[in-house]
């Protein structure tokens, strides 16, 4: 990777362009989640990852279709930018039969299995131990594959963060952990209650894995450091760990304000979107500023679409509720 | 083939038996490999497999289920060893929040076929981090199927179909029984999960019973014969799935129920069954249901401490007594 360089056949440019889509595609899908959530027709809570694009999108343009992916409960863009259409992730939200999961799932719990995308888990850092077993199942069949676990700067304060880093280091494993640092632990400032500055790049010497940090707003360098990471993985040196520097748009969840926040921090931020960055670096690479217009409108009807599919499909089944406990389908449990 | 092999042995024998059958099947645990496990119930797997197969870990309990779990949602079987089943509340999130219900909430997308094995139970003086029966903690959980071997060859038949499920299974072995013997299981030995077995047949009373509790039941049962009380013993093997219908079937001959239970009264599955009982079977019943259960206090040290706590012989037979009066 040499990074958004001009190339004679226009290849980076024409990368740059689709990633920026997107990038547009999931902006707009988490825009109308939160629109849904405010009209009343998604229940429960929402969490948006809103200014998080670039992780998810850089990452993914750096993997193999194969590779496993694990993500948090602010998991939407995980899911979309591994193969999930916005469509099924806003009937998911909707309670609607042709959700993701069935509508068994919801906001937290978007799944894209034939996609690898291995699951949203709400439970802070459980999924890093099961990124670390998806990586040691790669070895044992010998594929070649990696894993990738997605999660916050508050995981990183977790007993399993830290067991997943020690076996997936003493193992030598194909594991990627990828931290979205975006400053903040649900309500409160990361920096209060950790004892580092990087609260995952720094614990990586510890474990004797190599620990980076990017500008988790950039695609483009994430792209880049994803890609060195697992090579390096997928060449059998072991885990890496990156912490990539971000910021959410919104509060927590929908309960949260976030009034918390700093005004002039929040400002900065914002001036730092994922989709500016990307539409300067495509400026600097001359696409003229009608292609990037352009994209903003397919995505924009892309997810037009989703939302009144989505609101047209059905409810599920009531039967489906006492479905899909066992492998064979159903829930008995006893004789 | 030996006449006669241990419960340990067992254990060891039913992993390897399904090692050889199945590539996709591997070990994870603490010690377990070329120590040959704290209980020598791995004993042999290192030798024969080599350590690409049966994995040393770190004591790290939450790794070693999320890395299972991981494992099985990508094609492996793993069979993951927690020492002692006290251990299992240290990987409580992976057993009660995420292997039981990732199937669930995906839809049905995703499949977690793993087996978490542990050494169960008390009566050996390890004190009460060591000692506790917890197949109840499982038992809370829909989505995990749990298995409680009582003999050799139920162990090696009950592995073979734990590790063959492509469900989750707890496989609470029991320590106390760990060296008793008993026939091996014939080559190709499978015991389906959830059909309980029916080890004494009796017309009097029905004693519902579960790994160190079976032997004990048999015991209580020969001392009641002795006064003409003619005792049915269930071994329930499973809580889930749980055979029902055979317990309920045995009472339509016995009319007279008693569960044996290691585990705490509170909360135990006895209450389970005889709500079932209570509910489906109540006119079969010609008296009350009674549960003979651990005392509801964490297992203490001292043995003659230990052994007032824990079910024993003359529990049972006394309760059965009561019974007679009706």
């Amino acid at each position: 990777m040499t990074g958004a360089t001009r190339t004679p056949d226009g290849r980076e440019t024409a990368e740059l362009l689709a990633l920026y889509e997107e990038m547009a595609v999931i902006r707009r899908t988490e825009k109308a989640a939160h629109d849904l959530f405010l009209s009343g027709l998604v229940k429960g809570t929402t969490h948006l990852a809103a200014g998080h694009e670039a992780v998810a999108v850089g990452a993914g343009a750096a993997l193999r279709d194969d590779d496993y992916v694990f993500a948090t409960y602010r998991g939407h863009h995980h899911a979309l930018a591994r193969g999930a259409t916005p469509e099924e992730c806003l009937a998911e939200l909707m309670s609607r039969a042709s959700g993701l999961c069935g509508a068994k799932g919801g906001s937290m719990h978007l799944t894209k299995a034939s996609g690898n995308m291995l699951g949203s888990y709400a439970i802070v850092g459980a999924h890093l131990p099961m990124a670390v077993g998806a990586a040691w199942s790669a070895r044992l069949r010998g594929t070649r594959q990696i894993a990738v676990a997605f999660f916050g700067d508050g995981a990183t304060n977790i007993g399993a963060f830290h067991e997943a880093l020690n076996l997936a280091a003493v193992w030598k494993l194909p594991v990627l952990f990828v931290c979205e640092n975006n400053l903040y632990m649900e309500y409160t400032p990361i920096a209060d209650v950790t004892a580092v500055a990087n609260p995952a790049a720094d614990r990586a010497p510890a474990y004797g894995i190599p620990g980076e940090t990017v500008d988790g707003n950039d695609v483009v360098a994430v792209r880049e450091a994803v890609a060195r990471l697992a090579g390096r993985a997928r060449a059998g040196d072991g885990p890496g760990l990156l912490e990539a520097r971000t910021y959410r748009h919104y509060g927590h969840s929908r309960a949260d304000p976030a009034t918390y926040r700093p005004a002039e921090e929040v400002e900065r931020w914002l001036k730092h979107d994922p989709l500016d960055v990307a539409r300067g670096r495509l400026a600097g690479l001359g696409v003229p500023a009608e292609t990037v217009t352009a994209a903003d409108a397919r995505a924009e009807a892309v997810v037009q679409a989703a939302v009144e599919a989505a609101k047209k499909a059905p409810a599920p089944d009531p039967r489906e509720a006492l479905t899909d406990v066992w492998a064979d389908g159903g829930a008995r449990w006893r004789t | 083939m030996a006449d006669v092999i241990t419960y340990r042995q067992a254990v060891a024998e039913g992993i390897a038996r399904e090692m050889r059958r199945d590539p996709a099947v591997v070990c994870l645990g603490e010690d377990i490999g070329a120590a040959g496990g704290v209980f020598r119930t791995t004993a042999g797997l290192h030798e024969e497999f080599g350590p690409g197969r049966v994995w040393d870990t770190p004591i790290s309990e939450q790794a070693i289920v999320g890395a299972a779990m991981g494992a099985a949602m990508t094609g492996m079987r793993p069979v993951a060893e927690i020492m002692f089943s006290d251990f299992l509340a240290c990987c409580w999130d992976y057993l009660a929040n995420e292997i039981p219900k990732v199937r669930y909430m995906t839809g049905g997308q995703v499949t977690v076929p793993l087996v978490v094995r542990t050494a169960n139970g008390g009566g050996l003086g390890f004190g009460a981090q060591h000692s506790q029966a917890t197949e109840n903690w499982a038992l809370t959980v829909p989505g995990l199927k749990i298995a409680a071997p009582a003999t050799p060859a139920d162990v090696t038949g009950m592995m073979a179909a734990a590790i063959r499920s492509d469900d989750p299974v707890v496989f609470f072995e029991h320590k106390g029984l760990f060296a008793t013997k008993g026939p091996p299981a014939p080559p190709d030995h499978v015991v389906e999960l959830g059909h309980a077995a029916v080890v004494r047949e009796g017309d009097d009373v029905t004693l519902v019973a579960l790994a160190s509790m079976v032997p004990l039941a048999l015991t209580a049962a020969e001392r009641l014969a002795e006064e003409g009380i003619d005792a049915e013993v269930i071994d329930l093997r499973c809580l889930v799935p749980l055979d029902a219908m055979t317990v309920l079937g045995s009472l339509a001959k016995t009319s007279r129920l008693v569960t044996v239970e290691e585990n705490p009264y509170q909360g135990g599955w006895g209450g389970t069954l005889v709500s079932i009982v209570a509910d489906e079977g109540f006119g079969l019943l010609d008296a009350p249901v009674r549960r003979v259960a651990a005392a509801c206090v964490p297992l203490p040290f001292a043995d003659v401490l230990e052994a007032e706590v824990i079910p024993s012989v003359d529990k049972v037979v006394a309760k059965v007594r009561d019974l007679t009066a009706y």
